[in-house]
C-alpha cells in the first residue's frame, strides 16, 4: 500500500502542467481511476471531472484539487536562441537562477542562465535580485532558426526536479501543491460512497481559481472539500506565531484564509471525528493565500465549503518537502469523515 | 437612545458569525408576517410578493470586521490576523471582545514601534489579561474570532459605535420595511440581511442567484470628507442620503441611480451624490448577477469607518428610511 500510494506522488509531480498545460495529469489521473469511477468530463476549460454514483440519493460531494502548477513559460525567442520567460503563478524571482527545466512538450532541457560569479560585480552579487525578466533559458541552440518546429512562444516551462525520499519519512519534489491534494482525492474516489461524489480535478487555479469557478457551475455539490498542498514554514528564522503549519503535525484545516471562511459547521465535524480516531490534525494559522473552495463556495445559491491541506515546504520553488504521515492521515481523516457524513444531520 | 439601534451595533456577529444577528432581525420583523428564508451561506431574505411586477432585491450586510486569532504564545499573548479591511493604527489601543464574553487590549511591540509609520497588523497582539498560555486556553483558541468592543452612545443629533457599518443599513432596511408593510409596493420585493461582505461580498453574490432580481438597490455605509483636513471626498454628515454614483467596485447603474436621485427631489429629501475612491458593498457582486442586474446603492454617511467609533447622524438616517420608504411605495 505504501509503495503503490508513493509511486503515485511520484508519477503526479513529475508529470509537468503549468496553468492551462494541465493534460499530461489529466491522463495519469484518469489511468489511475479508470476501474473505480462511473465516468469522466472534461469541460470546455479543460477541468476533468471523475463522476461516482451520481444516481444515488443524499447530498452530493465533490472532492477537489488542482491539477496546475507553479511554471514558467516562453514569451519570446532571441535571435541567439536564448528564451525568455514569464511566469505562471507566484514565484520569487530569487528561486529562478541556475535551475535545470524542462521546455514544451517534448520536454526539451534547458538550464536558466546566470553570468558567472567571476565576471560579477560584488555590488551584484551583494545587492541585487535578478528579476525574471533579465533570466533566459538556455537550451544549447545556437539560433532561433534551430529552434524552429521545437519550441514555440506560450510553451511551458517546468522545473526538472525529480521525485524522491530522504530522511524519516520526508518526501521531495516538485509540484506537491497540488499533486499531492490530486492524489489524495484519487485515493478517496477509489474508495466507494453511498452519496454522489464529484471528483473534480481543476486546471488554472494558480492564475486565480478559473477552472473551479466554472467546474462548479457545471456541477454544484451541496458539499465540498478541497485539498491542497498549503504553506509550511516551521523553519529557522521565521518567528514561531507566523509559521502557518507543521510538517508532522497532521491534515491542515483551514478557518480563513485570504479568500474566505469556511464552514464552521462542517469543519467542527470534521474536528470531531478527527478527535474520535485520534489523528492529528492542525488549524492553518495565517489568514492569507487562497484555493479553489473561494469560488466552488460561490456557486450558484452556495456551497458549504471546506478546504484542507497536507502542509508543504517550501512550495511555489522548484523543490519541496512533506511528510508522507501527513499524506496517509489526510487520506484517513477524510475517508472517516465522509464515513461518518451519510449518517451526519444534514 | 435608540434601542433598536444599539441592540443592532451591540449584537456579536464578524464576518461568517451572523446567527446573532439575523436572530435580532428576525424577532423585529415577526410582527410583520413576511415570508421569509436563511440560504446556504446564511443570507436572511424577507419576500413581499407582486406577481407581474419587477423583483427589486434589496441588501444590506449583517457581518461586522474582526480579527481571528492566529497563535497563542507562551506568555498567553494573542496574535492575530484581519477578518475585513482594519487599519493596524485604528486597531491600536482597542478593545476586542470574543464571543464568550472574553475582552482584550490591542498593543504594540513596543521596542521597534514608538510611533504609526510603517506599523503592521503582524506587529499587534492581543492582551486578555492571561498569565500564560495554559491560562489563556481557558477563554480562547486558534482560530476564535472577536470583534471590537465599541459602546453605543449618541452624541447631538449623532451616534457613535462600533459596527454602524452596516447594522446601520440593517436598520434602515428594517424600518422601510416597517414603514412600507401592508401597502400597495411598486415591486415584487427581496429584503436581503446579507453575511460575509466584509471578506468579498460573499452573501450578496449567491443571495443574488438565489433571487435573480431585475433590480436591485444596496443600504451601505460610505466615507466622509468633512472633518479637519480630511482626504477629499465630498461627503459630509447631516447632508442627507448619499446617492452613489461610482465605488471601487462599481459605478452604479444609471437608470437606478436616476430614480433614487427623481425620488428624493420629488419628496424633498436633501441629499448628497457619492463619487468613493476606495471600498465597495453587496451592490457590487448583484449587478453582476447572471445577465446583469440595475443596480444603485444607498449610502449612509458613516465617518471613522471600521473603527471602534464609528459616527452616523440621525438626519441622514431618517433621510434613507424615507427615501427607500418613497422609492417602494406605489
Amino acid at each position: 500500500m505504501e509503495q503503490t500510494r508513493i509511486e503515485l506522488l511520484k508519477k503526479l509531480t513529475e508529470a509537468r502542467g503549468i496553468s492551462g498545460h494541465e493534460d499530461e495529469v489529466a491522463i495519469i489521473l484518469r489511468t489511475e481511476l479508470e476501474e473505480h469511477v462511473d465516468r469522466f468530463e472534461r469541460d470546455a476549460i479543460k477541468n476533468l471531472f471523475a463522476l461516482k454514483g451520481m444516481d444515488k440519493p443524499g447530498p452530493s460531494v465533490m472532492l477537489n484539487a488542482h491539477m496546475d502548477e507553479v511554471g514558467l513559460y516562453v514569451i519570446h525567442i532571441t535571435k541567439e536562441g536564448y528564451l525568455r520567460i514569464g511566469k505562471a503563478g507566484g514565484i520569487d524571482d530569487r528561486l529562478l537562477l541556475g535551475k535545470k527545466v524542462l521546455v514544451g512538450n517534448d520536454r526539451l532541457p534547458g538550464v536558466t542562465a546566470i553570468k558567472a560569479v567571476h565576471l560579477s560585480t560584488h555590488e551584484e552579487i551583494e545587492n541585487t535580485v535578478v528579476k525574471v525578466d533579465d533570466i533566459v533559458v538556455d537550451v544549447g541552440a545556437k539560433s532561433d532558426k534551430e529552434l524552429a518546429g521545437k519550441v514555440a512562444i506560450g510553451d511551458q516551462i517546468t522545473f526538472d526536479t525529480a521525485f524522491g525520499t530522504f530522511g524519516e519519512g520526508y518526501l521531495v519534489g516538485k509540484a506537491f501543491d497540488d499533486r499531492v491534494g490530486c492524489a489524495v482525492v484519487v485515493e478517496l474516489l477509489k474508495m466507494d460512497w453511498p452519496f454522489p461524489v464529484i471528483g473534480m480535478f481543476s486546471t488554472q487555479e494558480e492564475v486565480g481559481t478559473k477552472g473551479a469557478r466554472v467546474g462548479a457551475w457545471r456541477y454544484t455539490p451541496s458539499i465540498s472539500i478541497t485539498v491542497e498542498g498549503t504553506i509550511a514554514a516551521d523553519i529557522g528564522e521565521v518567528k514561531d506565531y507566523q509559521e502557518v503549519t507543521n510538517l508532522g503535525a497532521g491534515t491542515v484545516l483551514t478557518i480563513k484564509d485570504g479568500g474566505m471562511i469556511t464552514d464552521h459547521r462542517l469543519r467542527n465535524q470534521l474536528i470531531e471525528v478527527a478527535k474520535a480516531n485520534g489523528l492529528p490534525w492542525q488549524f492553518k494559522r495565517m489568514p492569507a493565500g487562497g484555493t479553489d473552495a473561494r469560488s466552488i463556495q460561490l456557486a450558484k445559491t452556495g456551497v458549504r465549503a471546506l478546504a484542507v491541506a497536507v502542509p508543504a515546504r517550501y512550495i511555489h520553488s522548484p523543490v519541496s518537502l512533506i511528510k508522507f504521515c501527513d499524506y496517509e492521515n489526510t487520506v484517513s481523516l477524510l475517508s472517516k469523515f465522509l464515513a461518518q457524513l451519510a449518517t451526519m444531520e444534514a | 437612545m435608540n434601542e433598536l439601534l444599539r441592540t443592532l451595533t451591540q449584537t456579536w456577529g464578524p464576518t461568517s458569525y451572523e446567527e446573532g444577528i439575523r436572530g435580532v432581525i428576525t424577532h423585529e420583523l415577526d410582527s410583520l408576517h413576511m415570508d421569509s428564508r436563511v440560504d446556504t451561506l446564511g443570507n436572511l431574505i424577507y419576500c413581499i410578493p407582486a406577481p407581474g411586477k419587477p423583483k427589486l432585491l434589496l441588501s444590506a450586510h449583517m457581518d461586522q470586521i474582526g480579527i481571528i486569532v492566529t497563535h497563542i504564545d507562551k506568555d498567553g499573548f494573542l496574535r492575530f490576523g484581519a477578518v475585513g479591511g482594519l487599519d493596524p493604527y485604528k486597531v491600536l489601543g482597542h478593545r476586542f471582545v470574543f464571543a464568550n464574553g472574553t475582552v482584550g487590549v490591542a498593543a504594540v511591540e513596543s521596542k521597534e514601534h514608538k510611533t504609526l509609520e510603517h506599523l503592521t497588523l503582524d506587529k499587534l497582539f492581543l492582551d486578555i489579561g492571561a498569565a500564560s498560555k495554559d491560562d489563556a486556553l481557558l477563554h480562547v483558541a486558534v482560530g476564535d474570532f472577536a470583534v471590537y468592543a465599541g459602546d453605543c452612545v449618541q452624541v447631538g443629533n449623532r451616534v457613535t459605535s462600533a459596527a454602524l457599518d452596516d447594522r446601520i443599513g440593517c436598520y434602515v432596511l428594517i424600518e422601510a420595511l416597517k414603514a412600507a408593510s401592508g401597502k400597495e409596493l411598486n415591486y415584487e420585493t427581496y429584503a436581503m440581511f446579507s453575511v460575509q461582505e466584509e471578506i468579498g461580498i460573499k452573501g450578496a453574490k449567491v443571495g443574488a442567484w438565489g433571487v435573480q432580481p431585475d433590480l436591485a438597490i444596496a443600504l451601505d455605509v460610505t466615507a466622509w470628507g468633512d472633518t479637519p483636513e480630511s482626504y477629499v471626498l465630498d461627503i459630509g454628515l447631516g447632508k442627507g442620503p448619499a446617492i452613489k454614483v461610482k465605488d471601487a467596485g462599481m459605478v452604479a447603474t444609471p437608470v437606478v441611480r436616476d430614480l433614487l436621485i427623481e425620488t428624493a427631489r420629488k419628496h424633498d429629501i436633501p441629499f448628497q451624490l457619492e463619487v468613493l475612491q476606495g471600498g465597495t458593498t453587496d451592490a457590487a457582486a448583484i449587478q453582476t448577477n447572471a445577465t446583469g442586474v440595475p443596480t444603485g446603492v444607498i449610502s449612509i454617511p458613516d465617518r471613522y469607518v471600521h473603527s471602534a467609533s464609528e459616527m452616523v447622524d440621525l438626519g441622514d438616517v431618517e433621510g434613507c428610511i424615507k427615501l427607500l420608504v418613497a422609492v417602494l411605495l406605489k
